[in-house]
């Protein structure tokens, strides 16, 4: 018997795969997908003092949510500050990768070790080491200020949704760089060659051209970034003063002083679900782009 | 290929100053000898590094996120390793949806994860501390551990191991003799770089360690007192030194012994 179901796993390649996937579709799903299952049932409970929970169905914390103007407005300008990162990084790192992918031509390995070393450092202090620069006394005001071009320090520097944006751009920059090079670096150089040769300009080559190609990569970058930003934590809480603050800051304060945790599952299940929605849309969104191109 | 684009090279270069510099501000203040970061420097100190030989909770920080960081890249690398040879040599049915699983982590924001974790242990009675943080880490270095090594096993020839046990080896002999060597500079490659995302890991730890602070946690606490923030700069200067050094070491580990080019710690999960 136990010889029978020896060979025959021996024969299945879907059995062995899934032996060696069960530890980490284990640890996903009860580290994860239970977790999560759990913050979804808290999300119908409703606290009723500091310790005690009332588990009673009920929908009453989504109609909480947005009937407080608060966290629908944190919503919206989380959303919102995402969107602005996303194509700010975007539009500023394509460049960067177009470069690297067409004309440099020696140590290219180099060139990309180089443009994601600093995403490895600690992000707290890529976020904290612009504090420094935007700071009331930081780097900009400090240095404005002595060489006599200001009287005050600038204010709105830090403490603002620009700084967030400003903040965001810096720390997620490798999340747009990889798949903008990976997918620039695929394309057939050929191809551009035979397109200036049949008389196209080199914005209609681009256009036409390198940018279609480049499509797979511009969608991960957009997905890569947006959807964690989304949800940032760190860089509202140091950089944006009332401002910049973001729908995490809430979460985070349902979780800790505030003590709601059925509101902060209702917000942190509303979360996800704008995520998702925005994932829906760019993938339908790129489906159909690239049915048209092809 | 093309021949030269000077502009275009001029905004690259600038991109890698927009990069680098404000992570370069902390060591520079951080032998500055003032509590306010802010020019002109007014003199050079090493006091604030000295200072960190003497704090007691700074210690403590430490070891929690080294204990932390080796469970965690020790355990999700052995995980990974696995996945990755499960999804680099085998086709299947449900192939596609068993990667997307094991990569969500990486793609939901870290407050939903850290959240959901919370919420779990609370309900379960335990106590916060290393040890829900150790297992959010672990779930978060999974998928970067699968795609560096899946990176290294991508066209490993499968033969070998074959004709390893076709010749009588067992299949741990197989994989200690065989596979083992031929994987090693992947593996400890995904080693360091999941010691180095546990390591700075922020928002995790933040909602899951209670009372014992890991190393990020702590500076997050030292940043709120401005006559802490020097000795935040020193500290955060040798984590950067350390931390850059340990990425280099792992990436020049990961091409050895490979002739052709891979994608960047292979981030391309959109294929």
């Amino acid at each position: 018997m136990l010889q029978a179901w020896k060979s025959l796993y021996a024969k299945s390649d879907p059995a062995k795969a899934f032996s060696l996937l069960s530890p980490a579709l284990i640890l996903v799903t009860l580290a994860m997908l239970v977790p999560m299952t759990l913050m979804l049932s808290f999300s119908f409970f409703t606290q009723i003092s500091f310790t005690e929970i009332d588990y009673s169905f009920t929908i009453q914390r989504y109609i909480d949510f947005f009937q407080k103007n608060l966290l629908v407005s944190l919503l919206i300008k989380s959303v919102k500050i995402s969107f602005i990162v996303t194509l700010v990084t975007l539009l500023t790192a394509y460049p960067v990768c177009y470069y690297i992918a067409f004309y440099v031509k020696k140590n290219k390995m180099l060139w990309l070790v180089l443009l994601t070393l600093p995403f490895w450092t600690s992000y707290l202090l890529r976020v904290f080491s612009w504090k420094i620069i935007l700071g009331t006394k930081g780097v900009i005001n400090s240095s404005l200020i002595n060489a006599g071009l200001l009287s005050e320090p600038l204010t709105f520097l830090m403490y603002s949704e620009t700084a967030v944006i400003i903040t965001l751009t810096h720390a997620w920059a490798a999340f747009a760089l990889l798949p903008l090079y990976v997918s620039l670096d695929k394309i057939d150089f050929s191809l551009i060659e035979a397109a200036r040769d049949l008389g196209l300009s080199r914005l209609e080559t681009f256009w036409k051209i390198t940018l279609p190609l480049s499509l797979p990569g511009i969608i991960g970058a957009i997905l890569i970034i947006f959807i964690p930003t989304v949800g940032d934590y760190v860089t509202p809480a140091l950089l944006g003063g009332t401002d910049g603050r973001m729908l995490s800051n809430m979460i985070q304060a349902y979780f800790g002083k505030v003590n709601n945790l059925p509101l902060g599952a209702a917000s942190a299940t509303i979360m996800l679900i704008t995520v998702a929605i925005v994932t829906i849309i760019v993938s339908y969104t790129t489906k159909k782009l690239s049915q048209r191109i092809s | 290929m093309e021949q030269k684009n000077n502009p275009l090279l001029v905004y690259t270069l600038l991109y890698f100053a927009f990069l680098y510099i404000p992570v370069l501000f902390l060591p520079i203040f951080s032998f500055n000898d003032a509590n306010y970061m802010s020019f002109p420097l007014s003199g050079f100190t090493t006091e604030h590094y000295e200072e960190m030989w003497s704090k007691r909770n700074l210690h403590n920080a430490l070891w929690a996120s080294i204990k932390v960081g080796v469970v965690a890249s020790v355990v999700s690398t052995t995980i990974a390793l696995f996945a990755a040879k499960a999804f680099a040599r085998y086709k299947f049915r449900g192939q596609n949806i068993s990667y997307g699983a094991i990569m969500m982590p990486f793609l939901i924001p870290e407050i939903i994860l850290a959240v959901s974790i919370l919420i779990i242990w609370l309900s379960l009675g335990f106590k916060l501390g290393l040890v829900p943080v150790t297992i959010g880490h672990i779930l978060f270095c999974t998928p970067f551990a699968m795609l560096i090594l899946i990176a290294r096993i991508e066209g490993f020839d499968f033969s070998l191991e074959e004709a390893s046990r076709d010749l009588g080896e067992n299949a741990w002999g197989t994989f200690y003799r065989v596979s083992l060597p031929l994987y090693l500079p992947g593996i400890i490659a995904s080693l360091l770089l999941s010691f180095i995302i546990s390591f700075d890991e922020f928002v995790l730890a933040f909602f899951l360690t209670g009372s014992d602070a890991t190393l990020p946690m702590y500076m997050w606490a030292q940043m709120r007192f401005i006559q802490k923030l020097p000795h935040v700069l020193a500290l955060g200067a040798v984590i950067i030194v350390f931390t850059t050094f340990i990425v280099l070491l792992a990436f020049w580990l990961r091409n050895l012994g490979q002739g052709k080019e891979k994608t960047e710690f292979g981030i391309n999960i959109h294929e």
